[in-house]
C-alpha cells in the first residue's frame, strides 16, 4: 500500500489518502477502516431522474463518493472489501444520508479520516500496511495421501486456496488399485497447484516458494511424481518448481498443521525471520509457559485486564498477545478497551505488544483462547478461581 | 472399461463370426494362461479350487470349464459355482425375445442375481428394435449391459436377522488390532503367523522371500505379507492397516495389523476401532523396549484403551534376540503390567506371551530352543488368542456401520465398502443412508467376515456390495444406517474427556474411528473427580493431564456422531486427550 498523503496531527486527529496495489493490501484496509469512519473513495452509482413528464431515466454514472462506514464485508479469498455506509458529503447526485457500498479497487486511492482520531493502534497498523520491504509470499500444501490443502501464506494472512480431496482405495495383497488411484490424486493434484499458481505463465524467476507437508512419506512422493513429469515434459519450468519445492513433515493434512510446519528448521532457513514466523514461536512460548503451570501465562479477556493491572506485563518480559479482530469490533467502548489495554502495557509498563493476524495459523490459535493472552513478569496464581465465583453465581 | 469388457463377453460367446470381433481380439488381453499375469494366475489357481470344493465331489467338472467359468466371471466365485451347475442341466431356452439369446454366462449372472430390473430391460430392447439392422446387435449390448449394472437389487428376504443370528450358531469371530512401537516387529509376527498356519502358501512366501532378497532386505520377507504397497516395502515400515483372516478350530479371526510410525497413528486408530481386543508387540532386545515405552508403545496401549478395547494380549517378542531369559521377560512384565493398570487395563485382562516372529518360535508351535526357555511352561500365541471370550453384540440397537474402506471387488460389483458393524443389523436387500451425505443406496450382496452371507450383525465386519448410489459420496469413516434411524449430523459438542496432555482451548483433530476432522476445543466446561464424576472446578484455565474434565468442542464441517461415542483428540501428532461424547 501506497501513502500519498499523510495528513495526521498531534491529536490524532486527520486524514490519509491511500492507494491499494495489491491483494494483500485489501486485508489491511479491512483492518484500517473501522465503524464511523470517513471514507472517500470513486464510486459508480446508479441514479434515476425523472423528468417533468413523469418518465423515469437511470444512468450509471462515476463520481467520488465520501461515506460514513456503517458496516465493512471482506472476502478474504477473492480479497474483496466492501464498505457500506451512509453519505456524509452530498453532492450532484447522491443526497445527504443515502446508502452506499463502495467496492474499493487497485490502484485507485481512497481517503480515510478517523472517527475518534488515529490512535496508537491504528498508526501502527497504518505503518505495517505502508511497509512494503518484507513481504514474504509462499505457497504450501499440506497433504496426506488422497487429501491435500493448497494454501497460500503472505506475512498476514493463510488463505486456504483450494482442497483436492479423494478417496483411496486401501492396499489389498491383490492389485494395484492402490498405486494407480495415488498416481492419478497426484495427477490431479499437481494439475491443481499448477493451476493456482499460474505456472504456465509465470515467468522462471517469479515463481514463488512452495512447501510440501505431510505425515510419512506424501509430500516427498508427490515432488517425486513432479520430478517424473520433468523427464517426460516441459523440463524448464518444472526444473525451476521443482528448485522452489521444500519438502517438510507435519503431523497431519489439515490447515491447522500449517503453524508446526512453519517452524520447522527447514523452512525457517528458506524464509528467514519472518512475520508469521515470530507469532508462531511466541504462541508457542506462551503453550509451553502454560503447560509449566508456572502462573505466568493467562489468557482470556478478564484475566489479562487482571494482570496488566496487577503490573505483571510489563518491563523484563511481560508480553501482551492481542488479536487484531478485537480493534475491529463494532463496540467503540469495547474497542477504546483493548486500544487503552494496549497503550497502557506498551507506554506505562513498558511490556512488549504483540498484535496478531487472526487470519494467520498463530492469531486463530489466539482467537480460541478468547483472543487475548499474556506472559508475566512474576506469577500470578488462582485468577481463574476469582473468576469462578462472579461466573458461578448467576448460575447457581 | 467395465462395460466392453462385459460386451466382449456377450459377442464372444454368442457371435463369434460376428464382424465385431476383431474388436474383441485387440480390444482385450488374451486368455490363455501363458498371457495371464502372475497374480491373475495365482488368483486362478486359488479359485478353481474353492470352486471345485463348493461344487462338491460328485460334480464332474473339468478345470478347463471352472476356469473358462472364473475368467467371465472375474474370479466370482459364487457366480461360476452357478453357472455351472446351469450348464450340467439341460439347456433351458432363454426368457427374452427369440432375436435375444442369451449367453449361458448371462443367465448365470441371472439366476445368481435374481430380480433384473424388467422394465428398463425392455424398454431398452424395444428401442433397439426400432433400429433395423442393428437390432441383435443392439439387443445383445443391452442384454450384456444389463447384466452387469442393472441385475443390482437382489431380492428382499425380509429376515428377521436377529432370530437367524440366533439359530445360525456360529463359529465365534474375532477381530484383533495388532499395536506397538515401530520396528517392534508387528507385520513380521503377523505374517509369520499367517505363514506357519498355511493361510499363505509356500509359492507366495518363496515369491516374496526372492524379492525381498533382491533389495537386501530378506528379513522383511514376512512383513510383507501384510505391506503390500511399494512404499511400505521399499521402507520397511507400514502405513496403513492391513486387514487378513485366519481360523482356528474355534474361532474366524480377523487381523488388523496396525502401522507402529507415530506418523500413521490416525490409521491405527481406525483399526483398533474396529477391533474386539488388541494385541501389543513389544520389541525384547535391549533399549528397544524402553524406547518403545516412551514412544507408541504408551501410546497405542493408551489408545486401545480408550476406544474400549478391554483385553490385551502383550507378545514379548524378538525373545531370540536376548536368548530367551528369563529375567528380560519378568522385567518386562512388570514394567508393562504397572503401566497398563494405571492406563485402564483389568491385571487379569492382560496376558503376556514370549515369541519370537522372525523364527517362529511360540507362535503356533512351542519354542526350539528347549535348553534356555525351559522356564516357559504358558501358552503360544495362537492358543492365547483362542482364549478370547466372545464379546457382546449390541444386536437390537439401531444399524451402525463405520466404512473403512471403499473398494471394487469386481465389474459386477463396482461399488463395496467393507467396514465394523458396530450395532445393530442388516441383510442384504436393505436400503441404508451413508451419513453424512444422507444419500441411500441398497445392499445388493454382502459378505460377513469374509463369507458370503445374507444378513451381517452387530460385531461383524462386512463387506458390503452397494448399488444406486455414486461413489463420491462414500468416504473412509462414513457411517451406514438404516433411513429410519440415520445418526445425525452434528458440529458440536461436549465430551468428557480424560486429559492425556495439556487441555486447554486449541486446536484439535476430533477422530472417531476412520474418520477424523478438524475443531477445536473452544470451551473448558469444568474439571471433574475420577471417580464421581462430580465438578471439582468451574470453567478452569487448563487441564492437567491425567485429569478428567468436560469440554466442548467445535468441529470445521459437520461429522455424524452421537452420544456415546468414543473420540480421540489429538494436535500436532500429539495424543492430547480421550473422550467420550455426551451430547
Amino acid at each position: 500500500m501506497k501513502a500519498t498523503k499523510v495528513h495526521i496531527e498531534k491529536d490524532g486527529s486527520g486524514d490519509v489518502t491511500l492507494t491499494l496495489e495489491e491483494p494483500e493490501d485489501m486485508w489491511h484496509a479491512y483492518n484500517l477502516i473501522r465503524p464511523n469512519d470517513i471514507i472517500r473513495a470513486s464510486a459508480i452509482r446508479r441514479v434515476v431522474t425523472e423528468s417533468v413528464t413523469g418518465a423515469a431515466t437511470s444512468k450509471k454514472i462515476h463520481t467520488y463518493l465520501t461515506i460514513k462506514v456503517t458496516t465493512l464485508d471482506f472476502d478474504a479469498a477473492a480479497s474483496q472489501l466492501h464498505v457500506s455506509g451512509r453519505v456524509s458529503e452530498e453532492n450532484d447526485f447522491v443526497r445527504l444520508g443515502a446508502h452506499h457500498t463502495l467496492d474499493l479497487e487497485l490502484q485507485r486511492s481512497f481517503r480515510l479520516e478517523k472517527a475518534e482520531g488515529w490512535d496508537s493502534v491504528g498508526i501502527e497498523q497504518l505503518k505495517d500496511a505502508v511497509d512494503t520491504k518484507s513481504r514474504a509470499e509462499l505457497w504450501a500444501v499440506v497433504m496426506e495421501e488422497g487429501l491435500a490443502n493448497i494454501c497460500v501464506i503472505t506475512e498476514y494472512q493463510t488463505k486456504l486456496v483450494q482442497q483436492v480431496n479423494q478417496t483411496m482405495p486401501k492396499k489389498r495383497a491383490i492389485g494395484d488399485d492402490h498405486a494407480k488411484s495415488l498416481r492419478k490424486f497426484y495427477g490431479i493434484l499437481f494439475e491443481t497447484l499448477s493451476r493456482q499458481i499460474d505456472l504456465n505463465n509465470t515467468p522462471i524467476d517469479q515463481i514463488k516458494p512452495i512447501l510440501l507437508a505431510s505425515p510419512g512419506f506424501a509430500a516427498q512422493n508427490f515432488l517425486n511424481y513432479i520430478k517424473t513429469l520433468q523427464q517426460t515434459s516441459n523440463g524448464k519450468t518444472l526444473g525451476a518448481l521443482i528448485a522452489k519445492i521444500t519438502v517438510t513433515h507435519s503431523s497431519s493434512p489439515n490447515v491447522s498443521a500449517l503453524a508446526e510446519v512453519l517452524k520447522s528448521p527447514a523452512v525457517l532457513s528458506k524464509l528467514g525471520d519472518t512475520k508469521f514466523a515470530r507469532e508462531t514461536k511466541l504462541i508457542d512460548s506462551f503453550y509451553e509457559s502454560i503447560r509449566k503451570d508456572d502462573g505466568k501465562a493467562w489468557y482470556g479477556p478478564n484475566e489479562v485486564m487482571v494482570c496488566v493491572n496487577k503490573g505483571a506485563v510489563g518491563r523484563g518480559g511481560g508480553v501482551l498477545l492481542i488479536s487484531n479482530s478485537l480493534f475491529r469490533s463494532n463496540d467503540v467502548d469495547e474497542r477504546k478497551k483493548w486500544i487503552a489495554l494496549v497503550d497502557k502495557v506498551k507506554l506505562e509498563e513498558g511490556g512488549e505488544v504483540r498484535v496478531l493476524s487472526e487470519a494467520h495459523e498463530s492469531g486463530k490459535r489466539l482467537e480460541a483462547l478468547g483472543g487475548v493472552a499474556a506472559m508475566l513478569t512474576y506469577p500470578i496464581f488462582d485468577l481463574d478461581e476469582d473468576d469462578e465465583g462472579g461466573d458461578g453465581d448467576p448460575a447457581g | 472399461m467395465s462395460n466392453r469388457r462385459v460386451k466382449a463377453v456377450g459377442y464372444e460367446d454368442d457371435y463369434d463370426e460376428y464382424e465385431e470381433e476383431e474388436e474383441y481380439e485387440d480390444g482385450e488381453d488374451g486368455r490363455t494362461a501363458n498371457e495371464l499375469s502372475a497374480e491373475d494366475q495365482e488368483l486362478m489357481l486359488l479359485n478353481t479350487v474353492k470352486v471345485k470344493s463348493l461344487l462338491g465331489e460328485d460334480f464332474i467338472a473339468t478345470d478347463q470349464e471352472i476356469q473358462d467359468a472364473l475368467w467371465h466371471y472375474f474370479y466370482d466365485v459364487e457366480k461360476s459355482v452357478t453357472y455351472l451347475k446351469n450348464l450340467k442341466r439341460p439347456f433351458t431356452t432363454p426368457k427374452k425375445s427369440k432375436e435375444n439369446p442369451v449367453s449361458r454366462f448371462d443367465q448365470a449372472t441371472h439366476a445368481a442375481e435374481a430380480n433384473i430390473k424388467h422394465t428398463e430391460g425392455k424398454s431398452n430392447t424395444s428401442t433397439a428394435k426400432s433400429k433395423n439392422g442393428t437390432v441383435v446387435n443392439g439387443v445383445t449390448k443391452d442384454v450384456a449391459g444389463m447384466s452387469v449394472k442393472d441385475s443390482s437389487t437382489s431380492k428382499h428376504k425380509n429376515l428377521n436377522v436377529v432370530e437367524e443370528f440366533k439359530k445360525a450358531n456360529m463359529k465365534a469371530a474375532a477381530s484383533f488390532v495388532v499395536v506397538g512401537h515401530v520396528d517392534h516387529g508387528k507385520s513380521t509376527l503377523m505374517g509369520r503367523l499367517l505363514y506357519d498356519l498355511k493361510v499363505v502358501d509356500e509359492a507366495s512366501m518363496e515369491r516374496l522371500r526372492r524379492e525381498s532378497k533382491k533389495i537386501g532386505k530378506s528379513s522383511f520377507a514376512l512383513a510383507w505379507v501384510m505391506d503390500a504397497t511399494t512404499d511400505e516395502r521399499e521402507r520397511g515400515v507400514t502405513v496403513d492397516i492391513a486387514t487378513n483372516h485366519f481360523e482356528t478350530e474355534k474361532t474366524r479371526f480377523t487381523i488388523l495389523d496396525a502401522p507402529g510410525h507415530q506418523d500413521f497413528i490416525p490409521n491405527m486408530i481406525a483399526g483398533a476401532s474396529q477391533a474386539d481386543f488388541a494385541v501389543l508387540v513389544i520389541d525384547a532386545s535391549t533399549n528397544s523396549f524402553e524406547s518403545g515405552l516412551r514412544g507408541q508403545t504408551r501410546e497405542h496401549a493408551m489408545l486401545v484403551r480408550s476406544m474400549g478395547v478391554q483385553r490385551l494380549i502383550v507378545a514379548v517378542n524378538k525373545m531370540d534376540m536376548c536368548d530367551w531369559s528369563h529375567d528380560r521377560f519378568t522385567e518386562i512384565q512388570q514394567q508393562m503390567s504397572r503401566f497398563l493398570e494405571i492406563a485402564g487395563f483389568a491385571s487379569s485382562s492382560i496376558s503376556f506371551i514370549p515369541c519370537a516372529g522372525l523364527t517362529g518360535d511360540n507362535i503356533t508351535k512351542p519354542v526350539t530352543d528347549i535348553q534356555n526357555a525351559a522356564w516357559y511352561t504358558g501358552p503360544t500365541l495362537v492358543s492365547e488368542l483362542d482364549n478370547a471370550e466372545p464379546t457382546k453384540r449390541a444386536l437390537d440397537k439401531p444399524l451402525r456401520m463405520t466404512i473403512s474402506e471403499v473398494f471394487r471387488t469386481s465389474p459386477n460389483n463396482p461399488i463395496s465398502v467393507s467396514g465394523k458393524l458396530d450395532a445393530g443389523s442388516l441383510q442384504a436387500g436393505d436400503t441404508v443412508t451413508i451419513m453424512p451425505s444422507s444419500e441411500r443406496a441398497i445392499v445388493k450382496s454382502l459378505t460377513a467376515d469374509n463369507y458370503p452371507a445374507d444378513w451381517a450383525v452387530a460385531g461383524q465386519i462386512a463387506v458390503l456390495n452397494l448399488a444406486d448410489i455414486d461413489p463420491i459420496h462414500l468416504k473412509h469413516g462414513d457411517i451406514i444406517c438404516h433411513p429410519s434411524t440415520a445418526i445425525k449430523n452434528i458440529k458440536s459438542f461436549t465430551a468428557k474427556i480424560l486429559a492425556i496432555d495439556h487441555v486447554m482451548p486449541m486446536f484439535v483433530e476430533v477422530h472417531r474411528g476412520p474418520l477424523h476432522v478438524a475443531g477445536k476445543i473452544s470451551g473448558l466446561v469444568a474439571t471433574l473427580d475420577k471417580a464421581s464424576g462430580n465438578v471439582v472446578r468451574k470453567k478452569p484455565k487448563v487441564i492437567q493431564p491425567g485429569a478428567v474434565a468436560r469440554v466442548i468442542v467445535e468441529l470445521e464441517r459437520e461429522m455424524p456422531l452421537e452420544a456415546p461415542s468414543k473420540v480421540i483428540l489429538r494436535s500436532e501428532g500429539r495424543t492430547v486427550a480421550a473422550g467420550l461424547v455426551e451430547e
